[in-house]
């Protein structure tokens, strides 16, 4: 497993370079040429693997099946946003140095506080992390202690993400309302809409994925990890031989939910746009499913299947756009019948058994060399 | 005895649920060292005494000290595990998808904070108490298998051996030998007295020819209360005790 990890890691990593060198510098003639209008679209799917990886680490490993995911996902991506739409300044169909388009729209004078600090990429780059984070452990805190969990807490974690799908949706939160943050010019000075910015985007996601990869690697290597997945299988036994669980489960849960934030920050100017739509209790369904299609509890399966099923997402959205929900469903349902442990989980379970047949058939060919 | 010297005090603990007292003003020492083995019929409270020492439910009233001096009714189930008391499940209940080694790891006394355990490394000295406690449980040639694949019996010596890990002074275990074959319940009863050499253990269980094995002080539970306590003979010919059992 550790060795697929590090492939896959590789892999992603040589496409962070291979992506954007075919898109700028390969001919448009060329069979090779990656066009332009993909390089976000990879990018997109990149975040949406990275999301995965998240709710992996949750509920692959430690058993918290979260339908909220959505959530931190959004609240990342606000951030990000809040930024971008700071940098555009004066620029606005309104002109206000300060103030973004929709306050002023909406007739308001001064910046609410929570938008100060935002003209800061270092400042947003910590919020992207900080507000999921510090949601999740405050949530986690409540729900861990108080022993909620299987599909109480599932349940809770969707409650989450629909109020504050709500609560985006007001005018008066301050984050553009139903349109949400959108018209972005540049980031960290450079426009947004090149073709330059693009690919540096996407390197920027495949690096963090690769990096993300190792990290969780490196996790569930540890004993802490090998705790989590204790507390998945058997958590009474694992509280009965004195670990914490509810700081087993804390950890993993707003480490989860600060890589989700990570991936919405990324999403958002790849994109350009963040609407409350993100904070919808489908979409952290599907993030559900791409994990269990691709195999939940193995680190490389949540990836594919982020990039499966999303690759099929965008076909058949083109080709049947009626089809895909039916498409998604049929999926899921296979899926759970046919392949429990997802694409990834399947495929290491017949490779795992090879060397154990033969493994088996040692003794008696020993025993019968000694007789 | 008194509450110097003992392991394990418990003094009035009643519990109830829902008006019925689970635990009827419950006493009982148990010595340093000392091996127990408690046994009553279906529902005499067994489980629930030990729910009330692992920390898992609150008594209404009573006191229960461990090791003479610390209260265990204000502590939860992480702390209690840490003071050192280990408790073995009615049902066998290991880490089923890690490795036999791995469930040994994972039980092997030292820091369980988030931290250490996400830096600690095995040192060799851990490595050598892996050993030795897979080898006290007769499991050394599984050591690299998945617990899962266990037989039944095996999986109840792995939780054994996964409480010696821990390094506990009290091992609370619940019926062992449930499920056993013959063989493995004798092998079973030889590992619980080679254990209670070093440790104090209480033994739960129903299976009398064992508890007559194990050779130690019973105590008969009835309603959540003592109903007598001595040596198995002594305790089986006590007429209460014969009606319990046998009776109504």
């Amino acid at each position: 497993m550790r060795r697929a990890t590090f492939i896959a890691a590789c892999i992603i990593a040589a496409m962070a370079i291979l992506v954007p060198v075919l898109n700028l510098w390969v001919p448009a003639d060329s069979a090779l040429h990656i066009p332009d209008h993909l390089v976000p679209l990879l990018g997109k799917y990149l975040c949406f693997a990275i999301l995965a990886l998240a709710l992996d680490l949750a509920w692959g490993y430690c058993g918290i099946l979260s339908l909220g995911h959505g959530a931190f996902f959004a609240l990342g991506g606000y951030a990000m946003g809040m930024y971008l739409m700071r940098q555009i300044g004066s620029r606005g169909v309104y002109a206000n140095p300060i103030l973004p388009d929709f306050m002023v729209f909406l007739n308001w004078k001064d910046l609410p506080w929570y938008w100060y600090g935002f003209d800061m990429f270092w400042f947003a780059a910590i919020m992207v992390m900080l507000v999921p984070g510090l949601l999740a452990f405050v949530f986690g805190w409540f729900a861990f202690r108080s022993r909620v969990t299987g599909v109480y807490l599932s349940i809770i974690t969707q409650a989450l993400t629909y109020a504050l799908l709500l609560a985006f949706f007001r005018n008066d939160m301050g984050f553009g309302g139903n349109n949400g943050l959108t018209d972005f010019k540049d980031i960290l000075g450079f426009n947004i809409q090149s073709q330059g910015t693009r690919a540096a985007l996407f390197a920027a996601t495949a690096l963090t994925l690769a990096a993300f990869l190792l990290m969780l690697q490196w996790i569930v290597a540890s004993r802490l990890g090998k705790v989590m997945v204790a507390v998945r299988d058997a958590e009474s036994r694992t509280r009965f031989i004195g670990y914490r669980v509810e700081h087993v489960k804390l950890f993993a849960f707003t480490l989860s939910a600060v890589m989700a934030g990570v991936a919405g920050a990324l999403y958002v100017p790849q994109v350009g746009i963040i609407n409350p739509g993100e904070f919808s209790p489908a979409n952290s369904i599907e993030i559900v499913i791409w994990s269990a299609v691709g195999g939940r509890g193995t680190l490389v399966g949540p990836i594919i299947g982020a990039l499966t099923v999303n690759a099929g997402k965008s076909y058949f959205t083109a080709a049947f756009p009626d089809a895909w929900l039916l498409v998604l469903g049929a999926l899921f349902v296979c899926v759970t019948l046919f392949l429990p442990r997802g694409i990834v989980g399947t495929l290491s379970e017949w490779w795992e058994k090879r060397p154990q047949r033969t493994a088996a058939q040692a003794p008696v060919a020993s025993m019968e060399a000694a007789q | 005895m008194s509450k110097r010297g003992s392991i394990l005090y418990l003094d009035g603990i009643t519990v109830s649920f829902d008006g019925f007292k689970a635990l009827n003003s419950l006493s009982l020492i148990v010595g340093q060292g000392e091996m127990r083995a408690i046994i009553g019929p279906n529902g005499a409270g067994k489980t629930t005494m030990m729910d009330v020492i692992t920390g898992k439910t609150r008594p209404d009233e009573g006191e229960a000290l461990f090791d003479g001096n610390v209260d265990l009714l204000t502590r939860d189930e992480a702390t209690i595990a840490r003071l050192g008391i280990g408790r073995k499940f009615q049902r066998p209940s290991v880490f089923e998808s890690h490795t036999v080694w791995d469930n040994i790891e994972l039980a092997l006394e030292g820091n369980r904070g988030v931290v250490d355990s996400l830096f600690h490394r095995l040192s060799p000295a851990e490595m050598a108490r892996i050993e030795e406690v897979l080898e006290t449980v007769g499991l050394t040639a599984q050591a690299r298998r998945l617990a899962a694949h266990l037989s039944h019996g095996q999986k109840q010596w792995l939780e054994i051996g996964m409480l010696l890990a821990q390094e506990p002074k009290l091992l609370l275990v619940d019926e062992p030998v449930a499920g056993m074959t013959d063989d493995e319940t004798a092998a079973t009863a030889r590992l619980l007295k080679r254990i209670a050499r070093e440790k104090a253990v209480v033994v739960v269980e129903h299976d009398m020819s064992f508890v007559r094995e194990l050779g130690v002080r019973v105590t008969v539970l009835h309603e959540g209360a003592v109903l007598a306590e001595g040596s198995l003979d002594a305790v089986s010919a006590d007429p209460r005790v014969i009606e319990v059992y046998l009776g109504r």
